[in-house]
């Protein structure tokens, strides 16, 4: 294996951080600037978008129902478990819902863009396009950074809602609690704040997944083996940053909105 | 050997140019890593002709391509595209440039997801945003002049790689580009689709009038081009008696450690007296 110096490897990675934060800003900023390539995002919203409920579904379910069976246990303890609904409620909108459909878009379109992205490059399609006068940044990196983001926010909201009807099943079947006053808990406790915070983090973490897969993809070198390093590296950053970002919005958040 | 008919408006007329060359560069150096690949190359390809860059693997062949066409920017020097200086270009200023010229990568670099016709039709609907009736007619034309309008509805991965070759040479000349890149078209290719594949250029070079770039590691596909001509009337390729062969618009350059060390045409090139070229061609 070659050995690289101390200095040569923090060159290294402060160029990649320098070339990702271009790589971001112009995705952002293409979306003020001719052709907007309104079809290539509606196909990657469908791909994206519509592509990930299932697993999205299946996931914010289960974890909603897990959090109830849980959490249930100390509830009673303290003879507290009406309070489920809320527990469920908060747990999910503030922070699963968001996070795990994050993580889940993540691991299933992070790479997907990264190995699609990585074979164009590759196989010198990438400066085919850039040969024939188009921008790839225009046509491939905009549009999926623009339905990530856009998909991303209803599909935590979708993993919200079902979250809460898996606790409500949980609660229901094994807790035998009252449906009705489940739902009431749950909606009655969620403020502002709470809905507020669910709804800024799809935003961010869905231009995390696709611009880090975007990222890995477009500087993707040396054949099929750089292709499946690229996407194991964005899977694994797009959701390492998702957590580290997740801690740092939600500290700001609740500095910024006076949350209790 | 016959050749399918030309798309009719190909033929245009040649536009009034300020400059004199088609391509020029000035004194290009280019490194990759510790690795210096093009020491100070000079060379002119003047409009309407054809230039065969030749020499070893890796001696900076397609890396000329891809600086001529603004891919790639060299560590020093100048180059000039159309009168345009690509070096000084940004990258948003070369787009709009790219369009008047086309390019044939080694491996064809079709868009794999899309089909044969949405492939030769790309730069169209770029510029239209729709597929529509002429974009159609022009597309089957560029498909009948590369003898594939049969194929419009395959994949890139259901053709076989002659067949990529040529649907690569139709995406590149639907726009009837003043200059023309040809990334070792031949390559890896039978001699019967190799020759076929020359038999489009040459038509290109003599019936359009395109000024071209042509990376090759055939001598033979070289030499053929240096001694042929089209004829429209027969649809072939006509070889020429020996003295006139300075009518063909045809040049060599040969690439050796990252300089040239030959640019002149196919009468030059018997003459010459360096050996390492003698070696070369022989």
């Amino acid at each position: 294996m070659e050995l690289t110096s101390p200095t040569e490897f923090a060159k290294r990675k402060v160029q990649s951080v320098q070339e990702y934060t271009l790589l971001a800003a112009q995705s952002v900023a293409n979306l003020f600037r001719k052709p907007l390539y309104f079809a290539d995002m509606v196909q990657q919203a469908d791909l994206i978008g519509v592509g990930s409920l299932p697993i999205v579904v299946l996931t914010g379910f289960f974890t909603g129902g897990v959090l109830a069976l849980q959490t249930s246990n100390t509830l009673q303890r303290f003879g507290s478990i009406t309070l489920i609904g809320q527990l469920v409620s908060t747990s999910m909108v503030r922070e699963l819902g968001p996070v795990l459909t994050g993580l889940m878009v993540a691991g299933r379109n992070s790479s997907g863009i990264a190995s699609e992205l990585g074979s164009m490059v590759v196989t010198e399609q990438i400066d085919a396009m850039r040969a024939l006068g188009t921008d790839p940044m225009k046509k491939l990196v905009t549009p999926r950074v623009t339905a990530t983001v856009f998909m991303l926010f209803f599909l935590s909201i979708i993993s919200d809602l079902v979250g809460l009807a898996g606790g409500l099943m949980v609660a229901k079947l094994f807790l035998s609690l009252d449906a009705r006053q489940y739902w009431a808990n749950a909606w009655q406790v969620l403020v502002f704040q709470d809905v507020f915070m669910g709804l800024v983090k799809p935003l961010l973490f869905g231009f995390i997944i696709a611009t880090i897969g975007c990222y890995y993809g477009m500087t993707a070198r040396g054949g099929t083996q750089g292709v499946g390093r690229a996407t194991t590296q964005a899977v694994v950053w797009a959701s390492v940053v998702i957590l580290v970002t997740d801690f740092f919005v939600t500290k700001l958040l609740i500095s910024v909105l006076s949350y209790r | 050997m016959s050749a399918p008919t030309l798309p009719s408006d190909s033929v245009s007329s040649m536009p009034a140019r300020p400059f004199a060359s088609a391509v020029v560069f000035d004194d290009v150096h280019i490194s990759f890593e510790e690795n210096e690949v093009l020491r100070g190359v000079s060379f002119q390809l003047p409009f309407g002709e054809t230039k065969a860059l030749f020499g070893v693997a890796g001696a900076g062949k397609s890396t000329i391509l891809k600086l001529a066409l603004g891919l790639l920017q060299p560590d020093s020097g100048r180059i000039t595209v159309l009168g345009n200086e690509v070096t000084r270009m940004r990258e948003l200023d070369l787009f709009p440039m790219r369009a008047h010229l086309g390019m044939v990568f080694q491996e064809s670099a079709l868009f794999d997801s899309l089909t044969v016709r949405e492939n030769v039709a790309f730069r169209l609907i770029e510029e239209k945003g729709v597929y529509d009736d002429e974009t159609d007619r022009r597309v089957r034309e560029a498909l009948r002049f590369v003898e594939l309008e049969h194929t419009l509805d395959l994949f890139p991965s259901e053709l076989s790689g002659g067949m990529r070759r040529r649907v690569a040479i139709a995406r590149a000349i639907i726009t009837h580009p003043e200059l023309l890149l040809y990334d070792s078209p031949t390559a890896g290719l039978d001699p019967v689709t190799s020759n076929t594949i020359i038999e489009l250029i040459v038509k290109q070079r003599d019936v359009a009038k395109t000024s071209s770039l042509l990376v090759t590691h055939r001598l033979q596909d070289a030499f053929t081009m240096a001694t042929h001509q089209f004829d429209p009337r027969t649809n072939q390729l006509r070889a020429l008696p020996r003295g006139q062969y300075c009518d063909v618009p045809m040049s060599f350059l040969i690439l050796r450690d990252g300089k040239v060390i030959f640019d002149g045409d196919v009468r030059e090139l018997a003459r010459t007296k360096d050996e390492y070229i003698k070696e070369y061609i022989s």
